[in-house]
């Protein structure tokens, strides 16, 4: 059992070495023929000339050195116009993301040629080696029950150089993805064929990003399935957050794509979906027939109804923890780092600073966006709207969800993004703390204060403190995971929902004795 | 009024629950001292420092800086005598300190019972920081093998512990079952039946400790058994077979001791302004029907520090705690108790046992035979919510009303099966009764929690 457990470990890493080093291979050449592909009319007009000197039918090495040369001719192209006074002609789009697409025209050579094969060893061997090393599991962890051992002991989830390189890895991997795709070329061009069979699209980025992600909550979910089987509770949640990532996030848009509609997660909710109400989404929906305008009035209803409905009937946990995205693999990648979130209450104090201030912005510049398209205005208060939704995507959709969100999972804990960041959660958690029928129930005086559910609680709420002096825990923040009531060793913890009567009971009596209560003194 | 300086020995969940209380209704000085860590810590959770589940500092309750917004100084050191007469207490290291009122909160030892070679290295018990710490040092030594001598909580939590780090574990227990003094047969026999079957440990039932032999460096090196004369080898012995009032320091100073500190129900000793509680207090007078004259659980620390709390504020409470409850953990099995249930039941008693025919989930029931009322109940791998069990058996309830409501009294989380409909099946089939099991009812159950509500 050990030796597969060992065995997997190396598949996983050979697969995963393969994976980061196939950005150098393969060779790279530009036709003119895709280079038109790529680039629009424009782009075509401005840049014909200097490609045709320094970039097209160059063989390249690597895709660094194919986008150095096209940022080179894209800038003094520019440049070029702006002396001339061309206005009209200079090019706003990002070299960044277009080198991407024209290196993988320009792909040729071992990788394109055997994409099944280093498909196989990448993905397959991540895949498979992982399972190797999880499923053992089963039979090395023993019976049902708390699996948590070892846990502040072990490098990789104590903090130790193991997390902190994942942590860097991570990073680096978003910093790629956001900013510099054409680096990840080569990993596009595998899963090209898996994007052509679902969408009838070549593979972008984002399919990359969709796929992976997909992949990878449904491999750690299985390490869930084993982890917590003594809990029926998390294994219909990890099921059930599965099933809409593959479903909802990543197959049924894609499938819309295959019969021409608008791409859509129809479980994407704003604000954390923050571009649906702009204004190219609008126009495109609107543009789109009946579907188009289903998708439109849905998305509204998601947010304006479903979301603040549901939260009051079950809390933000319907969505945090069985339906969202970020959610599912902070429950799943995350979930051996969930004891990372730090407890202080300054970090409260931060948090309820910090989410609400993205909540604000997302509802000002979702409001400024609105205005403009409203009004045909493309400035609101002198500020430039589409600067705002820029910097917003930027600095939140990109930065804080996706660089900050995940790649910090090793060290600061597997929902940073939904604890400091999401304005989704915010909103929903105005709901849950003060009108839902949502609350963790505490059972009476059988806290030993123990500290594991506050140990393992993501969201770091001090749940100890509420448990131990009998008080019932209703915090904007909870996502209804459920992991403080599995580590409970005495049962204290349970979420449930039921009437808001006497559900935020301040000032509890400790069960067990009628003398004594935390109550002020005045009201005994 | 003249402000009095109150003087807590024992920074455990009995000293720091009467700070607590106290400070929540005055604003006179505090001072809590302890030899054994700088803050007040769960001991509970000692076992999941060992095992990795949390740090040290994860076991704190309240923030480190919690004390001093309370004010509430803190003191390091041990304190070796007190003198009543000038109220100075005396310390191992630092200089005295003047109190007005004290407050004796010193806990428990694990207990050792005089066996020949208890003073081997890698012999110890399981009570404080320090034992976790030579315990520590002894896995840095490497123990392949260790036996376990005393049934109770605190040995199946060091049996665990050990079998974390791999040790291979020998459990001897004095009695015919595990914890058979406290857990009627069918119970005990499927604790017994999870460690041997489901962890693999070494479990030899009526089996007591004679000696201790150690090899030349003088570290355990084998155990030998009273009743068959078997010579155990291990590396590791852990001595768990209860506690006692750790008030060694107080011997001789004019405060009236038997096992523990005695004190009445206001939890005053014979000394004036000298208080005790907790695990080091014995009382003149069992606190309730069934109950001990010492009791050495969390639960009741706090209670007992809830009590006297309000009485150093001048509002003088007695010690009445209400329906008894506990609950542990073994390995896997988690278990609950409310009221009272007996390895063996009073004539005028009826028992009732359920049991999952295939997982270790359980259920057991005692009632009076004539009238039904309940008396206690036992729950194995079920959670019941102690509000309701408070409330039926405090206003003496009926057995059949707890399990024809039994949906409402279950706690476990959501999606878990509720085994209400077999076991109100088999209470039906043995007692030819008429039970009918209700669907789960919020507004029954709002009824009692809100009771608490103030
Ligand atoms: C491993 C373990 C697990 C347990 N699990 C449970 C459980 O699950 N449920 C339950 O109900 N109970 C449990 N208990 C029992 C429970 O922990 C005790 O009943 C409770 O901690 C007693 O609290 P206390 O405040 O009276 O004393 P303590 O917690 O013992 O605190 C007394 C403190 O005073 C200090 N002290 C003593 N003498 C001096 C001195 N002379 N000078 C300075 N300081 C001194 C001690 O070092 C200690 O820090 C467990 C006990 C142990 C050891
Ligand atoms: S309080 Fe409990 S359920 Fe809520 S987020 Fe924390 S661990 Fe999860
Ligand atoms: S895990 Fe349970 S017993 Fe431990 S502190 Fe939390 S609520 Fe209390």
């Amino acid at each position: 059992m050990k030796s597969i457990k060992q065995l997997g470990l190396i598949i996983f890493l050979s697969g995963l070495t393969l994976f980061t080093l196939i950005s150098f291979f393969g060779s790279f050449s530009l036709s003119q023929e895709g280079f038109e592909k790529v680039l629009t009319p424009k782009q075509i007009n401005n840049l014909q000339g200097l490609a045709s000197e320094n970039l097209l039918n160059k063989e390249y090495r690597f895709t660094w050195q194919l986008a150095s040369d096209f940022k080179m001719i894209f800038e003094e192209s520019n440049q070029n116009l702006k002396a001339e006074e061309s206005w009209s002609k200079v090019m706003y789009s990002d070299p960044n993301e277009i080198s991407g697409n024209l290196a993988k025209e320009a792909a040729f050579g071992m990788v394109k040629d055997w994409r099944w094969l280093w498909f196989f060893l990448s993905f397959g061997f991540g895949i498979i080696g992982a399972l190797m090393y999880m499923l053992p599991d089963l039979k090395l962890l023993g019976k049902p029950g708390i699996k948590n051992n070892h846990i502040y002991q072990r490098n990789v989830t104590n903090r130790g150089w193991i997390a902190w390189v994942t942590m860097f890895y991570l990073i680096g991997f978003y910093l790629l993805l956001y900013f510099f795709p054409y680096l990840l070329t080569n990993q596009i061009l595998l899963v090209d064929d898996v994007s052509l069979a679902l969408s009838g699209n070549p593979a972008s980025r984002w399919f990359l990003y969709g796929f992976m992600y997909t992949v990878i909550m449904g491999t750690m979910a299985v390490r869930m399935f084993i982890k917590y089987r003594h809990s029926p509770y998390q294994m219909v949640r990890t099921g059930v957050v599965f099933f809409f990532q593959l479903g909802f996030a990543f197959l049924i848009p894609e499938i819309l794509v295959r019969f021409n509609q608008p791409y859509m997660d129809f479980k994407n909710a704003w604000p954390l979906n923050y571009n649906f109400f702009f204004e190219w989404n609008i126009n495109n929906l609107i543009a789109n027939g009946q579907m188009g305008q289903f998708m439109l009035v849905w998305g509204i209803v998601l947010a304006a109804i479903i979301v603040p409905v549901f939260s009051y009937f079950f809390g933000k946990r319907w969505y945090c923890s069985w339906v969202c995205g970020c959610g599912g693999l902070a429950e799943t990648l995350g979930d051996p780092y969930r004891q990372h979130s730090d407890k202080s209450l300054f970090a409260w104090k931060f948090e309820r600073w910090s989410i609400h201030l993205v909540l604000v912005f997302a509802v000002v510049m979702t409001g400024a966006g609105l205005y403009a398209f409203n009004s045909g205005l493309d400035q609101v208060l002198g500020i430039g709207v589409h600067n705002i939704q820029k910097t917003y995507g930027f600095l939140i959709g990109s930065i804080f969800a996706g660089v900050i969100g995940t790649g910090f999972y090793p060290i600061f804990g597997n929902r940073v993004w939904c604890r400091f960041g999401c304005p989704l959660a915010a909103y929903m958690g105005l709901i849950q703390r003060f009108k839902s029928r949502f609350r963790i129930t505490t059972n009476g005086g059988q806290c030993i204060s123990c500290g594991n559910c506050s140990t393992y609680c993501e969201q770091g709420i001090d749940v100890r403190w509420y448990a131990q002096r009998g008080q019932n825990i209703v915090r904007s923040s909870c996502v209804g995971c459920g992991v403080c009531s599995s580590v409970c060793p005495r049962g204290v913890l349970k979420l449930e929902n039921g009437p808001e009567e006497g559900r935020i009971n301040d000032n509890p009596i400790i069960i067990g004795h009628k003398h004594a209560s935390l109550a002020k003194p005045s009201l005994d | 009024m003249k402000s009095s300086h109150t003087v807590i020995i024992g920074n455990g969940i009995s000293g720091v629950t009467t700070a607590r209380h106290l400070r929540k209704r005055s604003n006179d000085p505090i001072t809590i001292i302890s030899g054994e860590s700088d803050h007040f810590y769960s001991r509970t959770a000692l076992m999941y420092i060992f095992m990795g589940h949390m740090r040290y500092k994860d076991t704190k309750p309240y923030e480190d800086s919690f004390w001093k917004k309370n004010k509430i100084n803190l003191r390091k050191d041990w304190v070796t005598k007190i003198d009543f007469e000038n109220q100075l207490v005396h310390f191992h290291q630092g200089n005295p300190m003047k109190y007005d009122k004290l407050v004796l909160a010193t806990g428990s030892k694990p207990n050792k019972f005089g066996w020949t070679g208890q003073e081997s290295l890698g012999v110890q018990g399981l009570y404080s920081l320090q034992d976790l710490e030579s315990m520590e040092a002894a896995m840095k030594r490497g123990v392949k093998k260790a036996v376990i001598v005393g049934g109770g909580l605190i040995g199946v939590e060091m049996a665990e512990m050990l079998q974390s780090r791999g040790v291979e574990v020998c459990f001897l227990v004095r009695e015919s079952r595990f914890w058979g003094n406290v857990l009627p047969r069918e119970e005990a026999e499927m604790i017994g039946h999870h460690m041997v079957k489901d962890h693999h440990v070494d479990l030899r039932l009526e089996k007591n400790l004679d000696s201790i032999q150690a090899d030349e460096e003088g570290w355990v090196k084998s155990v030998k058994i009273k009743e068959t004369g078997e010579i155990i080898e291990c590396d590791f012995l852990g001595l768990t077979p209860g506690v006692s009032p750790n008030i060694d320091f107080l011997k001789d100073s004019g405060l009236d001791l038997d096992r523990g500190i005695m004190v009445n129900e206001y939890l005053e000793t014979n000394k004036e302004n000298v208080y005790a509680l907790g695990d080091c207090a014995q009382f003149l007078r069992p606190p309730g029907k069934n109950r001990r004259n010492i009791e050495q659980v969390w639960y009741t620390g706090r209670m007992m520090g809830e009590c006297l709390g309000k009485t150093l504020s001048g509002n003088k409470t007695p010690y009445k705690p209400g329906v008894w409850f506990n609950s542990a953990k073994f390995f896997d099995i988690e278990y609950q108790t409310y009221g009272w249930v007996f390895p063996r039941q009073e004539e005028d008693q009826t028992t009732f046992f359920w049991k999952h025919p295939k997982k270790d989930i359980a259920l057991r029931l005692v009632f009076k035979t004539q009238s039904n009322q309940l008396l206690g109940v036992n729950a194995f791998g079920i959670r019941l919510r102690h509000q309701l069990l408070d409330e039926i058996l405090s206003s003496k309830g009926s057995a059949r009303e707890f399990l024809r409501y039994f949906k409402d009294y279950v706690f476990d989380p959501e999606f878990f099966t509720n085994h209400g409909r077999e076991i109100v099946k088999e209470y039906n089939q043995e007692f030819e009764d008429f039970v009918e099991l209700k669907s789960k009812s919020w507004n029954r159950i709002k009824t009692v929690l809100n009771k608490n509500l103030r």
